[in-house]
C-alpha cells in the first residue's frame, strides 16, 4: 500500500490512479486502503467511497481467481451475447457480477470491448475469445477448471 | 532505432536528416511480411502467427532477407489474422500458426501464391490477391487508416519515415497560431466525436480566452458500444494523434495536455504510453519542441469504466479525480475547463486529421466530402453484415454504398431491416432511407446522429423493440444520476419497454413512451440524457407496427423476445440424433435415438441451444410467435396432463 502511495503526490487528481493500482494489486479495494488513501490525500472516506462506487473498475469485494467478461456491446448483443452471458451464469451457478463460492470465477459483463467485428466476444483474464457460441462456453470454462 | 533517436531534434532540418538516416540504415529486404495485430487481430490469434513467423524465419536463416513488421489494425477485422507480403502486396487471410511454414516455403522462397489463403469475393467467388483490390476497400478513401499498414506503432522511426511530425515542424517555424487556426477553419473539419462542432472555431474560442494556463485534452473514452475507430487509431498510429494535439496546443497556447483513454482498451494505453516516451526522447514533445520556443507535455489518464465520462465536462471531472458528473454549460470548457482553466477537448479521430490538413492544405482537404461535412469519416461496420470491419469513407457517401458495396450486403442473404448509427445517442434508419447521404446534417434530420461512427446493421431477425430496450437499458445503467429527467425518465422508459418485450404491453404505452422521451430530451443536463431517447423515438417513427405487434398480438415478428416465442421441433424434420437433447441445459427435451424429440414447453428456458446444435442439413428446430405459439403452448400443456 505504501509502495503505491509513494508514487503519487498527495493530490485529488491522483485518486483514480491510486485506486487502479490498489484494485490491481489486491483484486479489490479493501476498507483499510480507503482510510489510508483518505489520510494521504486529505479527502474524506465518504468521498473516496463515492468515487470508487461510481466507476465500474473498482470493487469492494475480492474477485475470483479468473475473471470472465462477456461483451454486451450492440454488435455482440445482436449476435446473441446475452445468451452467452446467461449460459456462463447457468453453468457457474451464479449471477452476472457474482463470484463462485470457491472463489474460482467471477462473471462480469462489459458494454463494449471494441472488437465488434468478431463478436460475440468473451475475455477471460485478458485472453480474448471471438465468435463465441453456446457450444464454446463449456470448452472455454474447461480451460480454467 | 538509429542513433539519431537518442539525440534531441533541435532544429526542423534535423527531422528530414533523421528520416534519411533511418531509410539508409534499414536493411533492404527481399520480402517484407506485414502482420495486422491490433486488439481484433490478437483476439483472433495473430500472436501465435507472429511467433511462428519469427521462428520459421530464424530456423531457415532468412533473417537478413525477410523483414517482419507488426502493425495495428488494417480494418477488415473479419479476416484477422492476416498478413500482406511485399513486394506484390499478397494478402493472406484468417491465418493459423500452422499455415506459416507453407507461406515461407511457397510464397517467400518460391514466389508461389497459396490459393487457399487468398481472399475470395463473397459474391463473384473470384480470388483477389491484393488487399487494395478487395471490394471492401474499393470505395474507401483511407487517409487516416492507410498508415496503419506502414507503421509499427511502437517505433517512432516508422512514423518519421512516412513524414511524421513534418506538419508540426511546418507550423512551429512557418506559421503563427492564428494562421494554424485559419487553416483548420478553412478545411471545414468538424468534431468526429459526434456533435460535429467546427474544430477551428472551437480552437478560436479557446485561444481568445485569456489565461496563463490552458489545457488540451484528447477524448479517447470511446464508450459507444459498436464503435472502435479511436481504438484502432491509437493502437495503430498513436503519433498521428499526438502530433495533432501538439499542433492544437500551439494554436491555442496550451502547455499541458491529457489523453483520456478508456480502460477497456489496454493495448491503446500501452501504445500511446510508448509513443509519448519516444516523442519526448526525440525532442518532439516536452521543453522547447524541435528547438522552438514552444513547450508542451502530454499525460495519459486511464478511465475507470463509466460511459458518461465521454461527455466533456464529466471527462474533466474524472481527470480531476472526482466522480464523472457533467455540469451545466456555460461556462464552456473553452472558457473554464480543467481546474477552471480554458480547455480544448477534441476526440481521437479529430486530432488525427490535423497533421493531414496542415501537410496537404485546407484547400485540398475541403475538396473531400460533402457541402457541409468535409474530409473522411471512419465507421465501424458491424452487426449482421457480410464484411465487418472499419471503413473510412468520404463524407456524403450513401448508406447503400457503405452497406452493399463495401459491406457486401446482409449476412446469409437475409433481408436488411435497419442500420443503427451513433450508438446509444443515435437512432435506427430503415431500408426506405438507404439512399441517405452520410453527413452530420442529413443523419440528424433522419432522427439519428453521426455520433462517433458506429454503424450496426440489423436484419429481419433483429427485433427493433428489443434494440430500443437494449439501448435504454444501457443509458439507464450509465446515467450518472445527477439530474432527475435522465435518472428517472430513462428508468421509466426501460420499464415500459421491458414490459412490452415480455408481452405485458398495454394500450397507451407508446404514447407514454413518446411523452417521456420528449421530456428526457428537453430537460436533461448533458448529452447523455438529451440523446438517450433517440433509439426509442426513431424505432417508434419507423417501426411502429412492430411495437404494436408486441402490444396487441403479444407477438415478436423478429422472433427475438424470449417471452413471446416458443422453440419447437418439427416432427417431420427431426432425425432423432440426440444432439439437442444432450445440449439442453434445462432437460426439457425428451426422445430416443432415431425417434422424434419433443420440447416440454413448461421446462424450456428458451436459451436457443437446441437451435444452435441442430445440424444445418436437418434444421428441425423452429421458433414461433403469436397464435401459432399459443397453440403449441396449449398442446404441450395438454400432453402434460
Amino acid at each position: 500500500m505504501e509502495q503505491i502511495l509513494r508514487q503519487f503526490k498527495p493530490q485529488q487528481r491522483n485518486l483514480i490512479h491510486i485506486l487502479h493500482q490498489v484494485q490491481h494489486k489486491y483484486g479489490y479495494i479493501p476498507a483499510e486502503a480507503i482510510s489510508r488513501i483518505s489520510d494521504y490525500l486529505k479527502i474524506s472516506e465518504s468521498e473516496i467511497f463515492g468515487v470508487l462506487t461510481f466507476y465500474k473498475a473498482f470493487t469492494l469485494e475480492p474477485r475470483g481467481q479468473h475473471l470472465i467478461t462477456v461483451c454486451l456491446g450492440t454488435a455482440c448483443h445482436v449476435r446473441g451475447g446475452d445468451k452467452i452471458a446467461d449460459d456462463f451464469a447457468r453453468k457457474l451457478n451464479i449471477k452476472v457480477g457474482q463470484t463462485t463460492p470457491d472463489r474460482k470465477f467471477t462473471l462480469e459483463t462489459v458494454n463494449c470491448l471494441g472488437c465488434c467485428a468478431i463478436g460475440p466476444v468473451v475475455v477471460v483474464d485478458g485472453k480474448y475469445y471471438s465468435y463465441t457460441t453456446l457450444k464454446k462456453v463449456d470448452s472455454i470454462l474447461s480451460e480454467y477448471k | 532505432m538509429t542513433d539519431m533517436f537518442k539525440e534531441k531534434i533541435t532544429q526542423p532540418e534535423k527531422l528530414l536528416e533523421w528520416k534519411k538516416k533511418i531509410i539508409a540504415s534499414r536493411p533492404i529486404y527481399e520480402k517484407t511480411i506485414v502482420v495486422s495485430s491490433g486488439t481484433c487481430g490478437q483476439a483472433s490469434g495473430s500472436l501465435p502467427v507472429i511467433e511462428a513467423l519469427k521462428a520459421e524465419i530464424k530456423k531457415r536463416g532468412l533473417g537478413g532477407r525477410v523483414g517482419l513488421k507488426i502493425t495495428g489494425c488494417h480494418g477488415f477485422c473479419q479476416l484477422e489474422p492476416n498478413i500482406i507480403i511485399y513486394p506484390g502486396e499478397i494478402f493472406y487471410k484468417n491465418l493459423k500458426a500452422d499455415d506459416v511454414p507453407q507461406i515461407i516455403e511457397e510464397t517467400i522462397l518460391k514466389d508461389k501464391i497459396i490459393p487457399s489463403l487468398v481472399y475470395e469475393d463473397t459474391k463473384t467467388k473470384k480470388k483477389v490477391i491484393k488487399q487494395k483490390d478487395i471490394p471492401f476497400y474499393q470505395k474507401q478513401i483511407r487517409l487516416l487508416t492507410e498508415n496503419n499498414l506502414r507503421v509499427d506503432p511502437t517505433n517512432i522511426e516508422d512514423y518519421i519515415v512516412i513524414d511524421g511530425y513534418q506538419a508540426l515542424a511546418k507550423i512551429l517555424f512557418n506559421m503563427t497560431s492564428e494562421e494554424v487556426i485559419e487553416e483548420v477553419k478553412a478545411s471545414g473539419l468538424r468534431g468526429r466525436g459526434g456533435a460535429g462542432f467546427p474544430t477551428g472555431r472551437k480552437w478560436e474560442i479557446c485561444r481568445a480566452s485569456k489565461a496563463e494556463v490552458k489545457y488540451i485534452i484528447c477524448n479517447a473514452d470511446e464508450g459507444d458500444p459498436g464503435a472502435y475507430m479511436d481504438r484502432s487509431l491509437l493502437e495503430g498510429n498513436p503519433h498521428s494523434v499526438i502530433e495533432g494535439m501538439i499542433i492544437g496546443a500551439y494554436a491555442i497556447g496550451a502547455n499541458e495536455g491529457y489523453i483520456y483513454v478508456r480502460m477497456e482498451y489496454p493495448l491503446a494505453v500501452k501504445h500511446v504510453t510508448i509513443a509519448l516516451e519516444q516523442a519526448k526522447a526525440a525532442g518532439l514533445l516536452g521543453k522547447s519542441i524541435m528547438g522552438s520556443e514552444f513547450s508542451f507535455d502530454i499525460h495519459v489518464v486511464e478511465g475507470a469504466g463509466a460511459f458518461v465520462s465521454g461527455e466533456e465536462t464529466s471527462l474533466i471531472a474524472s481527470i480531476e479525480g472526482r466522480r464523472a458528473f457533467p455540469r451545466q454549460r456555460p461556462p464552456f470548457p473553452a472558457q473554464s475547463g480543467l481546474w477552471g482553466k480554458p480547455t480544448n477537448i477534441n476526440n481521437v479521430e479529430t486530432w488525427a486529421n490535423v497533421p493531414l490538413i496542415i501537410n496537404k492544405g485546407a484547400e485540398w482537404y475541403s475538396q473531400i466530402g460533402s457541402q457541409m461535412s468535409k474530409g473522411t469519416k471512419i465507421f465501424s461496420l458491424v452487426g449482421k453484415i457480410r464484411n465487418t470491419g472499419l471503413v473510412e469513407v468520404p463524407m456524403g457517401i450513401t448508406l447503400k454504398e457503405i452497406i452493399y458495396d463495401i459491406g457486401g450486403g446482409i449476412k446469409d442473404d437475409k433481408k436488411f431491416k435497419a442500420v443503427q448509427t451513433g450508438g446509444p445517442s443515435g437512432g435506427c434508419i430503415p431500408a426506405s432511407m438507404l439512399n441517405l447521404t452520410v453527413d452530420y446534417d442529413t443523419l440528424t434530420k433522419a432522427g439519428s446522429i453521426m455520433g462517433s461512427g458506429g454503424m450496426i446493421v440489423m436484419d429481419e431477425e433483429t427485433c427493433m423493440v428489443d434494440v430500443a430496450r437494449y439501448f435504454l437499458n444501457f443509458t439507464q445503467e450509465e446515467s450518472c444520476g445527477k439530474c432527475v429527467p435522465c435518472r428517472v425518465g430513462t428508468r421509466q422508459m426501460v420499464e415500459i419497454l421491458t414490459r412490452i418485450t415480455q408481452g405485458k404491453g398495454e394500450e397507451g404505452d407508446l404514447e407514454i413512451l413518446e411523452n417521456l422521451a420528449k421530456t428526457v430530451k428537453a430537460a436533461s443536463l448533458c448529452g447523455l440524457g438529451q440523446t438517450a431517447p433517440n433509439p426509442v423515438l426513431t424505432t417508434l417513427r419507423y417501426f411502429r407496427q412492430e411495437y404494436e405487434a408486441h402490444i396487441k398480438n403479444k407477438a415478436c415478428p423478429a422472433l427475438v423476445c424470449k417471452d413471446l416465442i416458443v422453440y419447437y421441433i418439427e416432427p417431420e424434420k427431426c432425425v432423432g440424433c440426440l444432439l439437442c437433447l444432450k445440449s439442453c441445459p434445462a432437460g426439457a427435451i425428451s426422445g430416443e435415438r432415431k425417434k422424434v424429440h419433443v420440447i416440454d414447453q413448461n421446462l424450456c428456458i428458451k436459451c436457443g441451444a437446441c437451435l444452435d446444435v441442430c445440424p444445418p442439413k436437418v434444421k428441425a428446430v423452429s421458433k414461433y410467435t403469436g397464435q401459432k405459439r399459443d397453440r403449441l403452448l396449449k398442446k404441450s400443456l395438454r400432453k402434460k396432463r
